[in-house]
Formats: structure tokens, sequence, C-alpha cells
């Protein structure tokens, strides 16, 4: 069209704009393909690049994409337990045998730690080996725990079930932490070793070599407004390129789901299942029992709806309180609303009385992964490996994950480490490939743990529910250890559980009180969450008119009950008749769980700008 | 005149985060929590790197005063287009009683110490609102001040500066060298994107006391406590006038 070359930037981009301005104007212009996925009623509500490629948007003509490339010899992406401690582990090799290695670790938040969330109880034995002398660097695990009740909850009274020593949520040895202090703890420990830890960058896309083989990672760009078109703040991400990558994002990472489909990687395992988890810290009074671990299931759901309470009392000065409520997302019924059963849950007559005279100071939310053993993809790809939540090592019943996601961490960073420093390494690809990872992890006791624990959250799909579970995992689990011959199967994707909302009845929550139970707005205000407003939403969705013709229309929008941070809403249209679907980005906490929980798996959440998101203290 | 200017910019509690005040009510808990370069400095070392991009200024110096921590808002300017940063050590005790006094103090003996033609500061923080700073550092080295900026340009060996007031704009002139306060529609800052990070970890950052700059940091200020403002009360709505006026007597206000 115009000869760029004659023009400057700021020409081109006022070009850019006048004729983008005559084209509003004459919408028939507008090539059809960019229109075509939301109709002359559905008002366009996403304008990503994922969505509308910047090659073919007329206001990106001219605008210089080149990024700024930097090499290192490996880059972790998430500053997570599992990303941190692979770093940590490799740093710590190469300290020991004398070699050089650059470690580059990237993570969305803007300060580690800040979207971290977790119950936590943790088992200390995978920090006992990263640092034999963790208490002496003083790592923040201040609380043993000293007390572990279990409880069946009725609508009214409590059954309780005694913790026998063997059973899967025994935590003998074991500590409550905050997780987002630990994780500071370690990113500390990692600068100490001089790792490079860059915090407020997040990675957007994966790079990939001519040979197919993992390149790197790109973080995201910066400075382009909210109706997808080039601000003059706009910069380019930057490319970090590595001879191997490390994929820790966590639960569900939205660069770890490309790679499942770039590689086949779930081709021979199950989908993941998933839970949503929600938790506050509240600084109570009297009813303070340091070291107590508290679990219920039960009321407020049915013995089909897989979930609980945890109620964990810290020892760090203040009486603090950190409690939750995990609901599983294989739920059916379109009316649930995670947030309001853990509202709901919090006034039974058992667990208001330590609430009551309290203070609720933190709130925030984040899916778990339920697979385990079943679930688990291949973990090594020509370039790179998944750690941690993301491919998903927790152990279910025993509700603990951050054990074996460190420990997967460690395992990569060893397997990689000998592979880097040998001499007579021969690769096929240009990123590196480390199978051994994948062997290592399958010898060691992350495996053995999964495999004896694989078979008591399908077995709560049984005709009684939670309940047929527990009776399982007395069973096979308790008595026999795990060692029986079979391996039950999940119930399939969690997005296509649910019924149709008809077929259903509303639930009806009770209204919050404003003292024990608080309403949704005000509690996202307290997890400190916020984005950069001009920038596109970061939920998009493939196709922006299924929203109101399939979720609102047959499951009647479960994503305006299912996100915890109100991120969703049906609003009327502003002239005529019907509904259409309002996102509020700016509210996201990185939960993941529309992406995981949506029926019509149109909503792709992608990352932000970096820095965005929640600023959990401590979760 | 050197074409220097200094930067003064402050670590405070990210905007968007939910205060909590401490227990003992002798302030707000600042540990683990999110905290992020005041969003008016953001602009005021914008407005410097702009200067020194059109080459009226000739160097860009980032300030800031507090505990370690505050390195990486320094580093935050560098990567931003600052050349090189000053760390004024001050924590604890010290650290707590820092008000506007004390800063504009350091930021006179640092502006005559590099021999700055042009103090750039935000028009007041986010956490202490006290707007008080770049006006007292004015007055400290006796220059003249343009306040509320909304747009800053270069006349001969002075500044034009378009202030925001309450009735509008006000433009003034004045000589160099000068101090100036950003204020919100001044610019819009850059981002700090990662490669200008890696570099600004190798620009300099120096180290100083307040003592060697002979400030003294006693504040004339004590706290006596912090607390929560009121809740705030659920408003009643009246069918009818009479019944406002009669509520309005009942309550004393008329």
């Amino acid at each position: 069209m115009f000869p760029a070359c004659k023009y400057t930037l700021q020409a081109r981009r006022c070009l850019c704009s006048v004729t983008a301005l005559q084209r509003a104007h004459s919408p028939s212009l507008f090539c059809a393909t960019r229109w075509s996925s939301s109709s002359s009623t559905t008002p366009r509500i996403t304008s990503h690049y994922t969505v509308y490629p910047r090659e073919k948007d007329p206001r990106w003509e001219g605008v210089d994409m080149e990024r700024f490339v930097d090499e290192a010899d490996v880059v972790v992406v998430g500053a997570g337990p599992a990303g941190l401690s692979a770093a940590i582990r490799l740093k710590q090799l190469a300290s020991e045998q004398g070699k050089e290695l650059r470690v580059c670790v990237v993570e969305k938040a803007s300060q580690i730690g800040a979207h971290t969330l977790s119950g936590a109880c943790i088992e200390p034995s995978a920090l006992q080996e990263l640092f034999p002398d963790w208490k002496e660097r003083g790592a923040p695990l201040h609380t043993p725990v000293t007390e572990d009740r279990f409880g069946i909850l009725t609508e009214k009274y409590r059954i309780p079930v005694p913790i026998l020593p063997g059973l899967p949520m025994n935590n003998h040895g074991n500590y409550i932490v905050r997780l987002g202090h630990l994780v500071s703890w370690l990113a500390e420990q990692a600068e100490e070793l001089e790792v490079e830890l860059y915090p407020g960058y997040a990675a957007a896309e994966v790079l990939f070599h001519e040979d197919g083989s993992v390149k790197g990672i790109a973080t995201n760009d910066v400075g382009i407004s909210k109706d997808g078109s080039p601000k003059d703040t706009f910069e380019r991400g930057m490319e970090l390129h590595a001879k191997v990558t490390i994929f820790g994002e966590g639960c569900h990472g939205h660069l770890a789901k490309q790679l499942y489909k770039h590689f086949n990687l779930r081709q021979h395992c199950e989908p993941q299942t998933y839970a949503i988890g929600l938790k506050e810290v509240w600084v109570i009074d009297e009813k303070w029992r340091p070291g107590r671990v508290e679990h219920t299931v039960g009321w407020p759901l049915d013995r089909h709806s897989y979930g609980g309470s945890f109620l964990y009392h810290l020892n760090e000065g203040e009486p603090l309180l950190a409690l939750g409520f995990v609901v599983g997302l294989d739920y059916q019924n379109p009316y649930m609303n995670p947030f309001r059963e853990f509202q709901r849950w919090k006034h039974h007559p058992t667990v208001l009385p330590t609430l009551e005279g309290g203070k609720r100071i933190a709130y925030g939310a984040r899916a778990l992964n339920e697979g385990g053993f079943q679930s688990l993809p291949k973990l090594t790809f020509p370039g790179g490996l998944l750690v941690g939540c993301s491919p998903g090592f927790m152990n279910v019943p025993k509700i603990k994950g951050t054990h074996s996601a460190m420990k997967s961490g460690m395992m990569a960073a060893e397997t990689i480490f000998s592979k880097l420093t040998n001499e007579n390494l021969q690769s096929e690809t240009e990123g590196l490939c480390v199978p051994e990872y994948e062997e290592n992890l399958k010898n060691s006791w992350v495996w053995k743990e999964l495999y004896s624990v694989r078979n008591i959250r399908p077995s709560c799909h049984g005709l009684f529910g939670v309940y047929g579970g527990m009776v399982y995992t007395g069973i096979f689990y308790w008595i026999l250890r795990g060692k029986e011959p079979w391996t039950l199967k999940h119930k399939g994707l969690d997005s296509d559980q649910l019924k149709p909302a008809k077929d259903c009845t509303p639930i009806e929550y009770p209204k919050p009180d404003g003292k024990i139970s608080f309403d949704l707005l005000s509690s996202v205000a307290l997890s400190g969450t916020n984005h950069e407003h001009d920038q596109p939403p970061h939920l998009t969705l493939k196709n922006d008119s299924i929203p109101v013709n399939n979720n609102l229309a047959i499951y009647d929008g479960p994503e305006q009950r299912f996100c915890p941070a109100g991120v969703y809403e049906y609003v009327p249209v502003e002239t005529g008749d019907g509904m259409r679907l309002q996102i509020n980005a700016q509210n996201c906490v990185h939960c993941k769980t529309c992406d995981i929980k949506d029926p019509s798996q149109n909503i792709n959440w992608v990352v932000p700008e970096g820095g965005g998101g929640p600023a959990y203290n401590g979760m | 005149m050197s074409g220097r200017v200094l930067v003064g910019v402050k670590r405070v509690i990210d905007y968007a985060v939910k205060i909590r005040v401490k227990p003992d009510k002798t302030g707000v808990v600042t540990d683990g929590v999110k905290h992020s370069m005041n969003p008016f400095c953001e602009i005021a070392v914008e407005e410097a790197v702009r200067l020194r991009e059109k080459k009226l200024m000739k160097e860009v110096i980032a300030v800031s005063c507090g505990p370690q921590q505050c390195q990486e808002t320094i580093r935050t300017a560098l990567a931003m287009g600052a050349d090189r940063g000053i760390h004024v050590e001050v924590s604890g005790k010290d650290y707590e009683n820092l008000g506007p006094l004390q800063v504009s103090k350091i930021m006179a003996a640092l502006a005559k110490k590099e021999e700055a033609s042009l103090v750039i500061v935000g028009k007041q923080a986010i956490d202490g609102d006290c707007n008080q700073t770049g006006q007292m550092t004015a007055a400290l080295l006796d220059w003249p001040q343009g306040t509320f900026a909304s747009e800053v340009s270069v006349d001969g060996d002075g500044l034009k500066v378009e202030r925001e007031i309450d009735g509008g704009l006000e433009s003034v002139r004045i000589k160099m060298p000068a101090v100036v306060t950003a204020d919100l529609r001044l610019n819009e800052p850059r981002y700090a994107t990662l490669p200008n990070i890696m570099k600004a970890k190798k620009k300099k950052i120096a180290s100083v006391k307040p003592a060697d700059l002979g400030v003294e940091l006693t504040s004339r200020l004590e706290i006596l406590a912090v607390e929560d403002p009121p809740q705030r009360q659920s408003g009643v709505k009246v069918e009818s006038v009479q019944d406002l006026v009669t509520k309005l007597r009942d309550s004393g206000t008329l």
C-alpha cells in the first residue's frame, strides 16, 4: 500500500489509524473472515492477537515486530516450587562440579510468590533433599502439625472420622506453611546461587527450531490497546533461547496446553481432571490451636460432588487460620457455585464458632489437579520437559502436591545437567531431548506414591459417591497399600460433565452476612488482583457468539458461577432484547477454572501482560 | 548548566493491594506485600528520559531513599532509561519516620552534589499523599518550582511548565535550575521491558548514607496511632420532604 520506508514510524501509525477509521465507516470493506466468528447481533468481545492474527490486521502494518534475542543454557517457565527447585538444583550441581550454567526463570507475577496459592500442609521430604540445612537457612516452615482431624458434615452435625496411621491424610511429620512465603524463600536461595529471576515477565509464546524442537520462549508484548491495536508504548517481548526449556506453569498452564497438542503428549493417558480450591486467611481470636489440621467432607456438597474443606491453624506469631474449600470440577449441576458453597460452609455450627470475632485478611482461588497417575502425559519432548503441577503430580487423597512437584523439578535438573555436561553429547534435534527425566521419575518415590493412590479418586464415582471412595480407601489403600491389579478410569473431561440447566434444579444459596461470609466482589478486591485495563482481554473466545447461543442457552451460563473472581457476567444488551457476555478481565485471579470447565471449550486463557494478576501475600 | 536531571522515585505498596493496619496500630502491614514504583514517579522518570532523548538534557540519575528493596525500584527506573542510580540507605526506625522534610533535604543535598539542572519528582506518593517533597526541595535549594506539571518544554535557558490547577491550566516560565513535580497527564510511561531490565543490571547504583550528605533524619512528627477509617453507615431512604425535615431535626442537624 504505502511505501513504508518513506515514512517515519509515527507517520505510518497515523496513516494506519486513518485507514482504519475509513474502514470503520464502511464495514463491508473489512475482510469477511474478521467478522465471521461474531454474528451481526453479537457484540465483539475478543480482540486478542491469538484469535485475530496481526499479520492480517491492517492496524499493524508497518509496525516493527522484531524481537531482542538472548541465549541461556536452561530457561524455566514459572517460579513456583517445581520451577525454582529445578533452577536451584541446576546451579547447585554446576557449582559442585565447577561448571558454568546460565539459568533464567521467567514468572508472570510481579513478585515471586504473588501468584502462589495452596492450603498448605507439606511433606518436607523434597525440601530436605534440596536443602538438608533448610532449618538453618530459615525456611519458613514454622508450624509442625500437632493434631489431625477429619469429619463428615451433615447440615447440622459433624461425624468425626479417626485418622489412623497409614491413611493418606495422616500428617505426622508434616508442616503447615504459607506456600507463597516458602516460594519467596526459595527465590532468595535461587538468587544467592545466581539464578537469573525475572518476575513480571510472562512467557507468552513457545519458539521452535526448524526441526520442530523447542527453541525457547518469548515473553509477552506490551502496549497493545483493548481493541487490539498498537499503542505508542508498544514493545515486542523478548526471545529467550535455551538448550532445554523447563515448563513449570502450574495446574493447566497455557503453554503446556499448546505443547500437548503440538507434540501429542496426551496420546496414551486419560484427560486431566481438576478441582477448584478457594482459600481465605483469617486472623482469629480465642479458638486458635496452632498446628491443628482439620478436613471435612459432606455438607454442603452432596455425595456425588467431590470436594471438602480444609482449616489449618498456623503458628507464626499472629493467630492465623488458613481455610478453604475444594470442589471437584466434574460436577454436573450448572447452578453449582463453588464460591458460594465455600461461604455457606463457613456457617456450619462446627466451623462458625472458630471464625466468630475474627477478621478475614486474604482471599484467592486456583484450580488443582485431581487426575493423578492416570492423567500423567508424556513428560519430555525435543527441547523441553514438564515439571510440577503442570503435568500434575499431586497426590489427591493426601491433598499434597508440593513435595512431588519439587522432586520432579529436581529430577529434571539432574537429568538435564548430566546431559548438558556430557561431552559426547549427540542430539538428533537442536533442542535437547531428555527422555531420561521421565525414566528416572518412573523409578522414584513420586511414581510409586501416585501409583498407590491411583484408584482412590475414581472410586468416588460409584453409587455411594464420596463415601464409597472412603470405604475403598479403607480397604484397598490402608490395608492393601494400593497394590490391587486394576486401575479405575476417570469419567472423562470435566467440561463434558455438565447437564443441561433444564434437567437440574437451581441451588438456593444464603445471602452473605458480611462477617463470616462475604460477597464475591469484596473478596476479589482482597486478592489485590489488577491488570492494565487497556489491553485485550486475556480470556479469549474462539467464537464470540457461542457463550450466548450455547453456554447461556443450554447451561444457563455456568461461567458466571464457577469463576471465583466475577470475570464473566451475562448482562442485557443495551438496545433490544437478549443478553451478552461481559468479560471483566481485570478481575481475573489466574485460576484457570474457566478454561477447564467451559462446556463449549470456547474459552482459551492466555497470559496477560506480565505483572498483572493477584497480589497474594503468603497464600 | 550541566544538563543533569535528578529524578526521585519511591517504592510504595501497589495501588491495587488492600491495605491492612498492623494489630499494634503503629502502621500498615508491609511484609511480603506487593510493592511497586509510585505511579507519579513513573511519569517523572518518563519525562526525564524523554528530555534526554530529545537531547535537551545529558544524563538522568534516579534516586530512592529507603531499605535494600529500593534497589529494585531504581532498577526499574534504569530499565526505563535512567543512566545511573543513587540509593540513599535508610532503614529501620529511621525509615518509618522518613517524611517529606527529610527526603527533600536529601534531594537538595544530592542536587547540589551532582550539580543537577533539574529535579523532577512525582507530585505525591500514593501512600503518604503528602504532596510536599517537591515544594520543600525547591524551597531548600531556593530554586523555582513548576508543580502539577501536565506539560514541560524547554524555553531558552528556562522551562515552560503547564500546571494543572483547580481553575484549569496555568502556564509559568521558570528559570533553570528548577524543580518540577509530575502530574497524571504529563505523559504515559513506557514499559520496563525485559531486555532493558537485563541491561539495567549492568548500570551503576551508588549507595550513600544520609550522614554522608550531611542530612540529619530526626522527625518532628510522632505517629500516635494508625487506624482503619470508621465503617460507613448505611443511609436511610425517606418517602417525602416532610420525612426528611423531621429526620434532620431529630438528628440535630437542623
